[in-house]
């Protein structure tokens, strides 16, 4: 290693906005390289967002292509609206991970390789017949830092104690200590980590440490990585921030809907991708009350949480498109009981098993029509990491206050994806009042009484006084025994839908992102939002007059949206399916709103909605 | 529940204000019957009872009982049984469910209840037949039952569900019949006793699609010579006046009779905290041997949601208080910015 420091004294650079992409083998831990780098630029004030990309199988076949694994990361000092298009910086620890990830590096990108992995056996699992390292296409196109990483880091551990193996996979430290030192990232919160996760183990502690030096030592001895860069902070509200992915934020609106109802919160689940960190999330916060339990199958999963709902617990189950699936048998008992269940479904790309892995917007169909008969559930969805959180609490306030069935979409994009968090004050959350039954009336018990909202009581088993029966059998209105009536079954069939519709009249109004009224307005719900703000904003820059409506409600669809839609010359829904949405707005307001597609189990890039909406808008003219 | 909480009831306070539409001849009213008289002995309050249900004609059960009642859908009564029993533990929950209902739809559902060992009384009504949907055989019927579906015979070897149950873990396993009202009586109480899943199988009359499918064993006549009756600690004899006995030649059951020498000495005596007692007894094939009623087996061994809860106390002490919402909301990874 040659020892000329002529770098390390100029002041580093500044950059407005990074995105890096950490790519490896399965097995070479560059979710957590890339979580432990997350971690740190949130505490530095940046905004960001986040992107883990990896394959379904846990160790694929090391150093195929199927194997890789990714994590993106884009930072800034401005708003950071996705994890970014394209990236300048690409980790890449193997042929296969270069070779898979290298069309998203800008040219001109930095490009970091681990030249210990480029070796004849893992090039040609790859179909490479010569190494690309030592090609003069990758060293004049990128900046190539070709490093002996391996190498380094068994260098830099050779006073401990360790087997090889073990030694190896400290690599993944080493790669970050390169990036950290390159964009002047502090460590001390990886170092804390690191004691806390090998607790008991010293040399792990140790060796791990050291690879992380070694590799800011080797990046700041680098003849290639002259430069430093520093990204200055966001302007972000005043506030605590914590970094949080999606499933972290339901899991933690779902503790706080619990608190704020006065209700224990019980969630039934079963293990499947992406939504098993639900599960993992509330498993750890026992002292609050929570009662998880991992059921035998997703639909004992929904029926257990059912069972607990009819209790008085705030029932939820949690799963992902086939397990939800299955659950829909016993939503539709929900329905028919009119008991509140909150009903997550972090989508994954289906039909059937699918790709468990990516993400999709494929479940609305599913969840607003999946089931037998006409069964109306509210239905939510997530717009990002940093608004799980609100959008969890508000599906359980609905579900709670309106004793019905709420879906909670989210997708593995938003599940897996991280943000900072504003946390909020405790007393700045809505108290939810379960519509317990009042008073002492010694008049006959009604369970299916309604009140100016169409909602019935919430009569606990254990209360002397208000035994009844419920079921899925039709019931007779107001007394809720079982009915067979031809007139009593259509009006319960048009009670339970007009319930669900009153739900709209307690929303707040649509927000528009953008120009109030003019050329166009693009319409999305989910984890496309970032992508669409990011185009909106380039748009309106380049003098496009467009706005943006983000639904978190999709059913009931707020009132004012007709409104809306009246003040733009046309209506766009960009979404990662077919065009449900779309299909479902045009048959609710007879109007020709257009769609843009994609299906790739991958989200929005800004430029693709930027490009697809500018061209739409040049049609006009 | 302590003695102080126990009210004094009558079988016509359990009666629900809804007509009971079973056919004629069913044997779901006797259960009906003996269930309400027996709760009414227990002097549990009316509201701490609560129905659970699945899909069959035993699954109407709730809506005649003036409980608490929740008649679900096909086969998931024991998930939502296990739901409400987490949330709610005080509460005494019964779910009744058939054979079509539990064994074949519900099978997966049932069996994880038992090895979780939940507190519920499950009355599992067996008439092997499916009566609801008019007439198809079920898991419980012999091979080469015709009916509709299997108008040559059914193929399929039917399951016991008495062997299910036991291997399963469920902590108390027990059969009865509908007509004899006596020892259904005697083993409702001996399940509400229990604490953990009691599974009774309750052999169960279908006048219309299945008649006299168990005169064999269960009628008057019949009773004495084709049934075993089980009682703690006591011999396995069974027959006219007692005259048979049950014996082990190494873990193979035979049939010992009066007549030979030293009958008595050798006759198994029946231990419910056995379960591989439980097992060989679950495997005696009618009609070479008799048909055992009463307490397979029993044993006392930690309910799910006591441990469940349990766990949250046990968190509860080493974390400190709950409620703190505002703790859980800020992790130990926030940072500020002002």
């Amino acid at each position: 290693m040659p020892q000329n420091k002529q770098c390390s004294a100029t002041k580093p650079d500044t950059l407005s906005s990074v995105a890096i992409r950490f790519a490896g083998d399965s097995g070479d831990g560059m979710q957590l390289t890339g979580t432990r780098f997350t971690e740190e630029t949130a505490r530095l004030g940046n905004d960001l967002a986040t992107k883990p990309d990896f394959p379904a199988e846990i160790r694929a076949p090391a150093g195929t292509i199927g194997g890789v694994s990714a994590f993106q990361i884009h930072f800034g000092d401005q708003e950071i609206f996705t994890a970014g298009d394209e990236v300048d910086v690409l980790v890449a620890m193997n042929p296969a991970a270069l070779k898979a990830n290298l069309h998203d590096l800008k040219p001109n990108g930095m490009l970091i390789c681990n030249r210990d992995a480029f070796h004849e056996k893992n090039l040609s699992k790859v179909q490479l017949s010569e190494n690309p390292l030592e090609s003069e296409e990758l060293k004049t196109r990128y900046r190539l830092v070709d490093a002996d990483i391996s190498t380094q880091t068994h260098r830099a551990l050779e006073e401990i104690q360790l087997p090889n193996s073990a030694k190896e996979k400290c690599k993944n430290f080493f790669a970050l200590g390169i990036v950290c030192h390159v964009f002047t990232r502090k460590v001390e919160d990886t170092l804390s980590w690191i004691e806390q996760k090998f607790k008991g183990k010293a040399e792990l502690i140790a060796a791990n440490k050291e690879a992380l030096f070694a590799g800011m030592a080797y990046a700041e001895a680098s003849e290639i990585l002259t430069t430093q860069f520093e990204i200055q902070s966001a302007p972000q509200k005043a506030g605590t921030y914590r970094n949080l992915t999606g499933n972290q934020g339901i899991a933690l609106g779902l503790i706080a809907a619990a608190e704020k109802s006065q209700l224990p919160l019980f969630y039934g689940s079963y293990p499947i991708t992406p939504a098993s960190d639900i599960l993992h999330e509330l498993s750890k916060y026992k002292e609050y009350d929570v009662r998880t339990f991992q059921a035998e199958d997703e639909i004992a999963a929904c029926c257990s949480a059912i069972g607990a709902s009819y209790g008085g617990s705030l029932g939820v189950t949690g799963s992902s498109g086939p397990g939800i699936a299955l659950k829909q048998e016993a939503i539709g008992l929900a329905v028919s009981t009119e008991l509140p269940l909150v009903v997550v479904d972090v989508q994954r790309a289906g039909p059937s098993t699918g790709l468990p892995t990516k993400t999709e917007q494929a479940d609305l169909l599913q969840v607003l029509y999946g089931r037998n008969g006409e069964s109306p559930v509210a239905v939510l969805a997530i717009s990002q990491p940093d608004d799980a959180f609100e959008t969890t609490l508000e599906a359980c306030r609905i579900a709670i206050e309106h004793m019905t069935p709420v879906f909670l979409l989210s997708d593995g994009h938003i599940g897996t994806g991280s943000q900072p968090w504003s946390v909020p004050e405790v007393t700045s959350l809505p108290t939810i009042r379960p519509p317990f039954p009042q008073g002492s009336d010694t008049t006959e018990f009604l369970p299916y009484a309604r009140d100016e909202k169409l909602v019935r009581p919430w009569a606990l088993p254990g209360t002397a006084g208000l035994e009844h029966r419920i079921g899925g059998l039709e019931k007779q209105d107001k007394t809720g025994n079982i009915s067979y009536e031809p007139e009593n079954h259509e009006l319960m069939v048009r009670l339970r839908a007009e319930k669900v519709q009153r739900i709209a009249d307690s929303l707040p109004p649509t927000r528009v992102f953008g120009d109030e009224e003019g050329e166009l307005l693009i319409v999305g719900w989910g984890s496309t939002r970032g992508a669409i703000e990011g185009a909106v904003t380039e748009l309106r820059s380049e003098g496009r007059r467009i706005g943006h409506v983000h639904l978190r409600y999709l059913n009931p669809l707020p009132n004012d949206l007709p409104e809306i839609f009246k003040r733009y010359q046309r209506v766009l829904v960009p979404e990662l399916n077919s065009g449900q949405l779309r299909s479902v707005l045009r048959s609710k307001y007879l109007l020709d709103i257009e769609g843009y597609s994609k299906i790739q189990g991958q989200p929005f890039k800004i430029r693709e909605v930027h490009d697809y909406a500018n061209n739409l808008m040049r049609e006009v003219v | 529940m302590s003695q102080e909480n126990l009210v004094t009831l009558t079988k016509k306070d359990f009666e629900s204000d809804q007509e009971v539409r079973w056919c004629a001849g069913c044997g779901d009213y006797a259960i009906l019957s003996a269930v309400q008289k027996a709760l009414a002995s227990t002097g549990l309050p009316r509201e701490n009872h609560v129905f659970v249900s699945g899909i069959g004609c035993s699954s109407r059960f709730p809506y005649y009982m003036n409980t608490y009642g929740f008649h679900t859908i096909h086969g998931r009564a024991p998930a939502i049984a296990t739901g409400l029993k987490i949330s709610r533990p005080e509460l005494t929950v019964w779910l009744v469910t058939g054979d079509g209902d539990a064994l074949s739809i519900g099978g997966n559902h049932f069996i994880h209840l038992l090895r979780r060992n939940v507190n519920v009384n499950i009355l599992l009504f067996n008439n092997r037949i499916y009566g609801l949907t008019k007439g198809q055989y079920s898991p419980t019927s012999d091979r080469g039952t015709v009916t509709k579906s299997t108008p040559m015979g059914s193929l399929d070897e039917p399951l016991d569900p008495i062997s299910l149950a036991l291997a399963a873990k469920a902590s108390f396993v027990a059969r009865t019949s509908a007509v004899d009202v006596k020892h259904l009586t005697s083993m409702l109480l001996e399940a509400v006793e229990h604490r953990g899943a009691s599974v009774i199988e309750i052999l169960q009359n279908c006048p219309v699609f299945n008649d006299g499918v168990f005169d064999d064993f269960t009628g008057r006549k019949t009773k004495a010579t084709h049934q075993l009756e089980l009682k703690p600690n006591e011999p396995l004899i069974f027959g006219e006046n007692g005259g048979k006995g049950i014996g082990l030649s190494g873990l193979s059951p035979q049939i010992l009779e009066q007549e030979m020498d030293g009958m008595l000495e050798n006759v198994a005596i029946h231990d419910p905290k056995s379960r591989v007692m439980a097992h060989i007894l679950s495997q005696l094939d009618y009609p070479r041997f008799p048909v055992p009623m009463g307490i397979f087996f029993q044993e006392t061994r930690e309910v799910y949601e006591d441990a469940l809860h349990a766990q949250i106390d046990a968190a509860k002490i080493k974390k400190g208080a709950s409620s703190d919402l505002r703790k859980l909301l800020h992790g130990s990874d926030s940072w500020k910015l002002s």
